[in-house]
């Protein structure tokens, strides 16, 4: 088991036997994040690059807030804005991006390499480098197009959920550096019940769809949004309304490869049972005696 | 007194043979290394190419030799393996031929229908490997492709992957069954009585153009 308890593997890429699960009873945690009182800061970003220890290049201005642009090997999380012109109204949504640790995490089904993904018991799912060999399988796993590639060394990077500060007690970064309090982290359970307070407020305050993002296709997830617009969630930059992990991703690692490996056994096995039954397939004299009448 | 074996045949060149057997041996590392990301079962294969990032990098490169090599092998060979109505009715008894009633089956050129089979199916997978290798081949081709297309090539890629190991086996089997058919590949030549006993009407061909 590893040493500490809040470390103890729930699920392992690529690995056919269980993990022990004697103690199997930790808290699962969650990471909230209430977008209706974000305001942009970014403390987040920064939090997250501080206490991982890593540095983003300096880019380019696209000519929006986003900066960078998109998720990399050293985003790990990212502030995405989108301006929402709600019936003359305008509204500026700011979500925060970035790995949603789901309950069925589709990466971690994708993995080829023994341990490179790993789900702890408390739901947190981690990339542990060493053991990636850098080929994409979860990039095509995640239905939500978060696991970035380094062109750096090839292995895949996204949020650890700061599984090394819960470790030992403590929220992840982004959590800790949010000034107006915007990141919540606890049991998933107090969570979801912080997450109930704040919809019934906001519907008080007249967002009648305002709601809780835990989506029940990917088993539910270990980061959720407090959404203003819960009905529409894709208005948050494109966060998925309904996601799951691909048909084409379950069927490529779900029950049909060890059918494929059966069947190229069986093939195997077949041919020598012929060569057994029927023996081999010989030239016979006649044949030699035909041939040398003509080739000579 | 020796057994007479009804003399020799040419069957392959010297230039062919190395063309096979580069493709061959290509064949058995995509295979080797390919089953080991297959399959959490056979990952333990990544050893024999260095560990998991290795085989990741070696992979397509293996590749490239692969559809190169039997690139090569389709320009030597397609025009002996088109259709005709032999390969029909060879095919209709093919009760006969898994039997070895070869006296049964009618006379039988260059190639026969399993074997004509073997290479079209060989060059349709080849090609659909190929291709979607391209896609899956994050490297140098990650911005190219939507990952929705790359979820499609993923499966696309390990089906023809497992059909393409069927029927090495398919090919692999029927040359060992076949006595006398593994030195057309390895020495270039075969026995006039094999030549006789398979390919009849190939024999006759080569007979009468001398």
């Amino acid at each position: 088991m590893a040493t500490l308890q809040s470390l103890d593997i729930k699920r392992r890429s690529a690995t056919t036997e269980p993990p022990p699960h004697v103690r199997g009873n930790a808290i699962e945690v969650a990471k909230l994040i209430d977008v209706s009182k974000c305001i942009g800061c970014k403390a987040c970003q920064a939090a997250c690059l501080e206490w991982n220890d890593l540095r983003e290049e300096v880019g380019y201005n696209t000519g929006v807030y986003d900066n960078p642009a998109d998720l990399s090997p050293a985003t790990w999380t990212l502030m995405r804005f989108t301006e929402f012109d709600n019936k003359g109204n305008l509204e500026w949504l700011i979500r925060k991006d970035g790995c949603m640790h789901c309950e069925d995490p589709g990466c971690l089904k994708a993995c080829p390499a023994p341990g490179a993904i790993v789900q702890y018991q408390n739901g947190i799912v981690d990339f542990v480098s060493e053991n990636c060999i850098g080929c994409g399988y979860c990039v095509k796993g995640c239905p939500f197009n978060i696991p970035r590639i380094s062109q750096a060394d090839n292995k895949a990077y996204k949020c650890t959920l700061c599984s090394d500060r819960v470790a030992v007690g403590q929220a992840p970064a982004c959590a800790k550096a949010c000034p107006t309090q915007a990141i919540y982290f606890g049991s998933k359970d107090d969570m979801i019940a912080h997450a109930e307070e704040r919809i019934v407020d906001l519907k008080e305050r007249g967002y009648a769809n305002a709601g809780l993002y835990d989506p029940k296709g990917v088993g539910g997830t270990h980061v959720m949004y407090v959404l203003h617009h819960a009905d529409q969630p894709e208005l948050y930059a494109g966060l998925p309304n309904e996601p799951r992990i691909s048909r084409l991703v379950e069927l490529w690692k779900g029950g049909t490869k060890p059918l494929a490996l059966a069947g190229i056994g069986l093939a195997a096995v077949v041919g020598f049972f012929h060569y057994i039954v029927k023996g081999p397939n010989e030239v016979t004299e006649e044949d030699d005696e035909r041939a040398d009448q003509i080739n000579r | 007194m020796e057994r007479r074996n009804g003399g020799t045949v040419g069957r392959y060149t010297t230039g062919a043979r190395i063309n096979h057997w580069i493709t061959a041996g290509s064949l058995v590392l995509m295979a080797l290394s390919g089953l080991a990301l297959f399959h959490p079962s056979l990952f333990f294969l990544t050893h024999l190419f260095g560990g998991g990032q290795s085989t990741r990098i070696i992979h397509p490169w293996i590749g490239v030799v692969l559809f190169f090599g039997f690139a090569g092998l389709f320009i030597r060979f397609w025009a002996y393996n088109l259709w005709n109505r032999d390969d029909t009715q060879w095919m209709k008894q093919s009760g006969d031929v898994i039997n070895a009633r070869e006296e049964k089956l009618p006379e039988i050129g260059r190639y026969n229908a399993g074997q004509k089979l073997v290479f079209w199916a060989m060059t349709l997978l080849i090609a659909v490997l190929f291709l979607s290798g391209i896609v899956l081949w994050d490297t140098y081709f990650h911005a190219y492709f939507t990952i929705g297309q790359k979820r499609l090539a993923a499966v696309v890629h390990a089906f023809a992957a497992v059909i393409t190991i069927l029927v090495w086996i398919v090919h692999v089997y029927a040359a060992i069954w076949v006595k006398g058919t593994v030195r057309a590949m390895t020495r270039g030549s075969v026995t006039g009585g094999w030549a006789w006993r398979h390919h009849r009407k190939w024999l006759r061909e080569v007979v009468q153009k001398r």
